[in-house]
């Protein structure tokens, strides 16, 4: 019963208009903010910033791994908490869980065929940002006539590996507060608030004030998704990205709240009423 | 006589309380293969309540349900059964064929069946439409069609004649007795009583969450009243309270309103127009749900 409900989920996934759309903003705005922006600044100055040089560098397919991954800590992991969210939440939101649980598949099953929707959503989302990335690095340096220093296979893996991990966290996030809600709107609302609001308050004016809140930071799905694709190339310059705790402990803890927020959704979803 | 072990629907003592009032109350139900079972009672009687605790999206406070001997939430235990809960419910984004096509592999069911049952409920042609742009008569039809996805032998369905207008209301109530003449068990619940006799072979009555009367549906026609005009009004009614008495008789200005049986009107009748009365209206008037409920009950106000 598993792969049906697997495809069952996929067939949703794709047909629904507002994931694609995630996705076409997810690639805008990365390429908005780790090449437009960087591009138009490096060429724009003709007396040239002190450290255009650098600018020029990060932009150049040495650095694209980074660049792809960089944003999943804040704006492309509020993407994925929406792709999340309405995975599970349309259910509630179109009071299709009747009608779906009507046809016999335990919740169990169901949940799990989303739960590999989202990891299945947030790998393509991980490789198309991966790939746009290269293209637009290759395509400044043809432009500017620097060499293609690609990185290492290995480097390329596993910054595949983290934007996974971090886009799935973030999504099964969004899931477990569809749960917990149920429904769309009160869920991403909050799901955006933690992300792009209380996070940063922690992490700007909260950490440096308070010793047991800076500590109680370094556990939090956020820094951790930071510093796990800081240690895999992302510029610490990006917001949300921060060298707080090392890249093998971090990619530990993103995992355990992957593995947190799905347990826990499908435990509730399991015990509650479909009402 | 039934095995109570494999009827289609059997519950015991079923309940559910939501906070400190029960919605359905030690609810006994059993339900016979191939039988049309009318779910009859008024808006907020337990009906949803007691489909959803059924189909085990609702967990029952205490007592057990089984279908087909199966107990609630074993494994398979929605294996041949098929249901519409309170309003047809689909993904918008989808055309009407593509959300059977979800539904079937939520089923572990071949997408075959889906022009079948796409045929079954008339739909076939507006398939390709999003489901967005359907009426209600044709959501309540996809939800039939849903329901028949698995070539289910019980169907449960819960008032999936509400909302729609008459003729919309005429063509499910014929695809309704279709389905019940192929030889499935339908558990179907309503509000109309009207809708119960017209479909169903026996009925069981809901109010406030306890079923207070089962009966095969021709005997729900008790409660109905013999209607009489006649000229001189004031005559016709001595003569009537003097042969019935006078708690059988009623009077609404011109209409004299009979609790006897229907078979007394040709009596009746013969005998006003023999005294000398001239009778220019004399039929029988069905029950509506509220004299069903006295005549089943005892109790004068139907359940708000
Ligand atoms: N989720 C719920 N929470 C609280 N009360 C509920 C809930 N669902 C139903 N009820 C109550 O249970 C009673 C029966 O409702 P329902 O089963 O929907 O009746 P019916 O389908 O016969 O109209 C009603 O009084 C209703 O308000
Ligand atoms: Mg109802």
């Amino acid at each position: 019963m598993l792969l049906p409900n697997i495809r069952a989920e996929l067939a949703k996934a794709l047909r629904r208009p507002a994931n694609w759309l995630l996705l076409a903003i997810a690639v805008t705005l990365t390429l908005t903010f780790a090449y437009l922006i960087p591009y138009a600044g490096y060429a724009g100055g003709t007396e040239g910033p002190p450290n255009s040089d650098l600018g020029l560098k990060s932009m150049l397919p040495g650095e694209f791994v980074g660049n792809a991954i960089g944003g999943m800590p804040v704006f492309v992991g509020a993407l994925a908490v929406i792709l999340g969210v309405l995975v599970l939440g349309t259910e509630y939101s179109a009071q299709t869980w009747k009608t779906v649980l009507s046809q016999g598949p335990s919740r169990g099953t169901v949940f799990a065929g989303k739960l590999a929707a989202i990891a299945v959503a947030t790998m393509v989302l991980t490789l198309v940002l991966v790939a746009v990335s290269a293209a637009a690095s290759a395509l400044v340096a043809a432009v500017e006539g620097q060499p293609f220093d690609w990185p290492p296979l290995a480097d390329v893996a596993g910054g595949i590996g983290a934007g996974w991990l971090v886009t799935a966290m973030w999504a099964s996030f969004g899931a477990l507060l569809a749960v917990v809600f149920r429904g769309i709107a009160l869920p991403v609302g909050l799901g955006l608030v933690w992300l792009l609001a209380v996070q940063n308050l922690l992490a700007s004016i909260a950490a440096p004030l308070v010793g047991w809140i800076a500590d109680l930071q370094l556990g939090l799905p956020g820094p951790n998704a930071g510093s796990l694709v800081a240690a895999l190339g992302a510029r610490a310059d990006t917001p949300g990205v921060a060298d707080a705790v090392g890249g093998g402990q971090a990619a530990l803890v993103v995992t355990a709240y992957l593995v947190a927020f799905a347990v826990s959704g499908g435990w509730l979803l399991s015990r509650s009423d479909i009402t | 006589m039934l095995d109570a072990m494999t009827a289609p629907v059997r519950t015991d003592a079923l309940t559910k309380r939501y906070g400190g009032s029960a919605a359905v109350d030690e609810l006994n139900l059993t339900i016979e293969p191939g039988e049309v079972y009318g779910f009859l009672g008024p808006n907020a009687a337990g009906k949803t309540t007691t489909l959803r605790m059924l189909l085990g999206l609702v967990t029952p406070t205490s007592g057990t349900a089984r279908l087909h001997g199966r107990h609630l939430g074993s494994r398979g235990y929605l294996d041949d059964v098929g249901a519409l809960v309170e309003g047809p419910a689909f993904y918008p984004f989808l055309s009407g064929r593509e959300n059977l096509r979800v539904l079937a592999r939520h089923a572990g069911m071949a997408a075959a069946r889906v022009a079948a049952v796409l045929d079954e409920v008339e739909l076939t042609e507006r398939a390709s439409d999003k489901y967005a742009t359907y009426s209600l008569g044709m959501k309540q039809r996809l939800g039939i069609a849903a329901a028949l996805l698995k070539e289910p032998t019980l169907l449960i369905l819960d008032e999936p004649t509400n909302g729609l207008d008459p003729a919309g209301m005429a063509d499910m109530r014929a695809l309704l007795r279709r389905l019940g003449e192929q030889g499935r068990t339908v558990l179907l619940s309503s509000h109309l009583l009207s809708e119960v006799q017209q479909i169903c072979d026996r009925v069981g009555v809901l109010s406030r969450g306890v079923l207070v009367a089962e009966r095969p549906v021709g005997e729900l026609g008790a409660g109905g009243r013999l209607v009489l005009v006649a000229e001189p009004a004031d005559a016709a009614q001595a003569r009537l309270v003097a042969a019935y008495g006078s708690d059988r008789v009623r009077r609404h200005d011109d209409v004299i309103e009979l609790d006897v049986d229907s078979v007394a009107a040709a009596a009746i009748n013969t005998d006003l127009v023999g005294a000398g009365i001239a009778v220019s209206e004399l039929r029988w008037r069905r029950p509506n749900l509220e004299e069903v409920f006295f005549s089943l009950t005892g109790e004068s106000r139907v359940a708000a």
